[in-house]
């Protein structure tokens, strides 16, 4: 890919899940989705910049927020759609809804910390199996708060596990800052384990995308874990409309940090309209092929093997 | 193969042997020690790299486990003492036995939690419990209990290999050094193996469900009482049935279940329609445990037509490390003797 294919790639994969997720906040209110929901808005070029550079049979575990990991991975997103409006067509039926995917090589889970181990035994029967595939979990400045955290860095760097631990540290957890959660830093934690560990403060995709290319290849070739801690801004709420802080200061944030608007600025005018009405059209489309799918018919189809 | 313990322990070896998916992972399981109960002895020197000991991490090493279950290896998992099961709870709970349900069908947990439970050596509080009915109706868990009545080993690697869901695989302490039963030289009783149909293992040539064991006194001229137990219990129970035969013409029939949930025990109904007596013993605590859904069960299938039904269980404290302390807490030979004579008296 020349460098303009991979700034328009790029730039149309982040407004592809900046359109999906405000499709999202637009229409909950008219009652279309069941639950809840956590936007990935102002955080895209982290999932974007790393998920770039997975191979056909690597692991992606994600966790509550993971609509933009789940796209950024390639999955599709009228069945994302369907799943939070709970249908059949959804990616997981609608048993899972929004915290809970599957699909391919890609997992999530809306439990904080519980992912980091599963994600990494994931990594080790890859390893045994020798098939080459490595893990990438995503954790938050808030998952740090759980010890099961803790003992995975521990095992993973015992044992060797081939994966990235990719931190977006988007300084809140829900609603409480990170200065009343997290005591020192968060790239220490990894390197008091024998992690190595690249700290970025960025929200530009290309920055990420060759940082997040050389940690990946170095968990590739030397079979280890590895940390990628990115600080970066959800412009949104934690979920919907659970937000307090400060109006002035997140628009001053979204005014500097704002993935899209810095990705932009690489890519010709011309390009970008035409990527704009490409993507509004995509998520429009699957909007609404998901909005038209039909419903369950006979909730105990194929339940007959689950659970007794 | 003699005892409950080299039972598991053969099989744990022939399963390593048979098949190299299959790992084995758990704190201080490497030989020369070989585990706390010595289940794991000589398995790390024949399978180094397959036989991993694991620092103090019960929910870490459960969930890396459990991530190599869904990428098609098959883990076993030894937590150290069962008390310990509380620390893998949001592992078991929040994520193995979620996964297949949630993803929709679409991946499986092939992990077998090993656990041992019980008291009765003075171990106190925090390493005694019987601690299984906490996870006991969680859906989605499959919970076995071995027994020497039947084959522990044969139950292990069928877990293993057979059972696609999470099992937690509970073996009681006593258990372990208890003598394999062997009808031919019990000539005081006779033991029957059912299994039924409706389960959920895959169909290969090896298939084997699990069996539930229905003890009886061998020529018993009726059935006055219809135990139900599993586990260590059952052996304990084996002895009163012997006592209130000789002692008192007591017959009792003793059902063992092998499955604890998904609940699965139609012999119990079977029986009771000959006894029309029920008692339940367990050495979980009493309140809310495994003999209150086993009791709930038979009274919805079969109302009003039951003389009696009891169970008898651990009291509801924390187990003392005494002895003198321990043995008035937990159900023994001599209770159940005592609360089946009572029960008849009174029916």
């Amino acid at each position: 890919m020349t460098i303009t294919e991979t700034n328009e790639t790029l730039y149309s994969m982040i407004y592809r899940i900046r359109k999906f997720e405000e499709t999202v906040l637009e229409n909950f209110p008219k009652g279309v989705f069941w639950g809840t929901t956590h936007t990935y808005i102002g955080q895209e070029a982290n999932a974007v910049g790393v998920l770039s550079h997975l191979q056909e049979d690597d692991i992606v575990f994600s966790n509550h927020r993971s609509h933009g990991h789940f796209i950024a991975y390639g999955g599709d997103m009228s069945t994302l759609f369907a799943e939070l409006m709970g249908k059949p067509s959804g990616v997981c039926g609608g048993r899972g809804g929004s915290q809970h995917l599957h699909w391919k090589n890609f997992y999530s889970n809306g439990i904080q910390g519980g992912i980091a181990p599963i994600a990494t035994g994931m990594a080790l029967a890859e390893k045994y199996k020798n098939t080459g595939a490595i893990a990438i979990a995503f954790l938050g400045d808030g998952t740090f708060g759980e010890g099961i955290v803790y003992e995975t860095l521990n095992l993973a760097s015992l044992w060797k596990a081939p994966i990235l631990f990719v931190v977006e540290n988007n300084h809140i957890a829900q609603t409480t800052p990170e200065n009343l959660t997290i005591a020192g830093k968060i790239r220490d934690r990894f390197s008091s384990f024998g992690v190595s560990v690249v700290e970025m403060d960025t929200s530009d995709v290309l920055d990420i995308y060759q940082q997040a290319g050389k940690s990946i290849n170095e968990v590739r070739e030397n079979k280890m874990p590895y940390g990628l801690v990115l600080n970066t801004y959800r412009f949104g709420p934690h979920s919907k409309g659970d937000d307090t802080r400060n109006p002035q200061v997140l628009k001053q944030i979204i005014k500097t940090r704002d993935p899209l608007r810095i990705q932009a600025e690489r890519v010709s005018v011309g390009v970008r309209e035409n990527i704009t009405k490409k993507m509004d059209d995509e998520v429009l489309t699957a909007y609404k092929e998901a909005l038209e799918a039909p419903l369950f018919e006979d909730i105990y189809e194929n339940s007959s093997d689950d659970v007794t | 193969m003699n005892t409950v313990l080299e039972s598991l322990n053969r099989a744990l070896l022939n399963a390593l042997k048979t098949d190299e998916r299959v790992l084995l992972m758990g704190e201080d399981i490497l030989d020369p020690y070989g585990g706390s109960f010595k289940v794991s002895k000589g398995l790390s020197t024949k399978f180094p790299k397959r036989v991993l000991t694991t620092p103090i991490s019960e929910a870490g090493f459960t969930g890396l486990a459990a991530g190599m279950a869904m990428r098609g290896l098959l883990p076993v998992v030894e937590i150290m003492f069962g008390d310990f099961v509380t620390l893998i709870a949001d592992q078991l709970i929040n994520h193995i036995v979620k996964f297949p349900w949630m993803y929709n069908q679409k991946v499986t947990v092939p992990i077998v939690i090993r656990a041992p439970m019980g008291g009765r050596r003075g171990y106190g509080p925090t390493h005694s419990q019987t601690l299984e009915k906490l996870y006991l109706g969680v859906p989605g868990l499959v919970v076995l209990a071995p027994t020497a009545l039947g084959n522990p080993g044969r139950l292990l690697e069928v877990a293993i290999f057979q059972e696609k869901r999470p099992v937690l695989f509970v073996e009681n302490k006593l258990l372990y050094l208890s003598k394999l039963f062997d009808i031919n030289s019990s000539p005081d009783y006779s033991l029957e193996q059912i299994v039924l149909k409706r389960d959920h293992l895959e169909k290969t040539e090896n298939y084997y469900p699990y069996p539930i064991y229905v003890l009886k006194i061998a020529d018993a001229p009726k059935c006055d009482l219809t135990l139900v137990t599993y586990g260590y219990m059952a052996e304990v129970a084996r002895n009163a049935m012997l006592r209130l035969a000789y002692e008192s013409e007591i017959f009792v029939e003793m059902i063992v279940p092998t499955i604890l949930a998904p609940y699965q025990c139609a012999p119990v109904i079977r029986s009771l329609d000959k006894s029309k007596r029920l008692l339940v013993v367990e050495e979980g605590t009493l309140t809310l445990g495994w003999g209150a859904e086993v009791i709930t069960r038979v009274v919805e299938q079969l109302p009003n037509r039951l003389r009696a039904i009891h169970r008898l269980a651990s009291k509801d404290f924390p187990i003392p490390a005494s002895g003198y302390l321990e043995r008035e807490f937990l159900p023994n030979e001599e209770d159940i003797v005592a609360k089946v004579r009572k029960i008849m008296k009174e029916s």
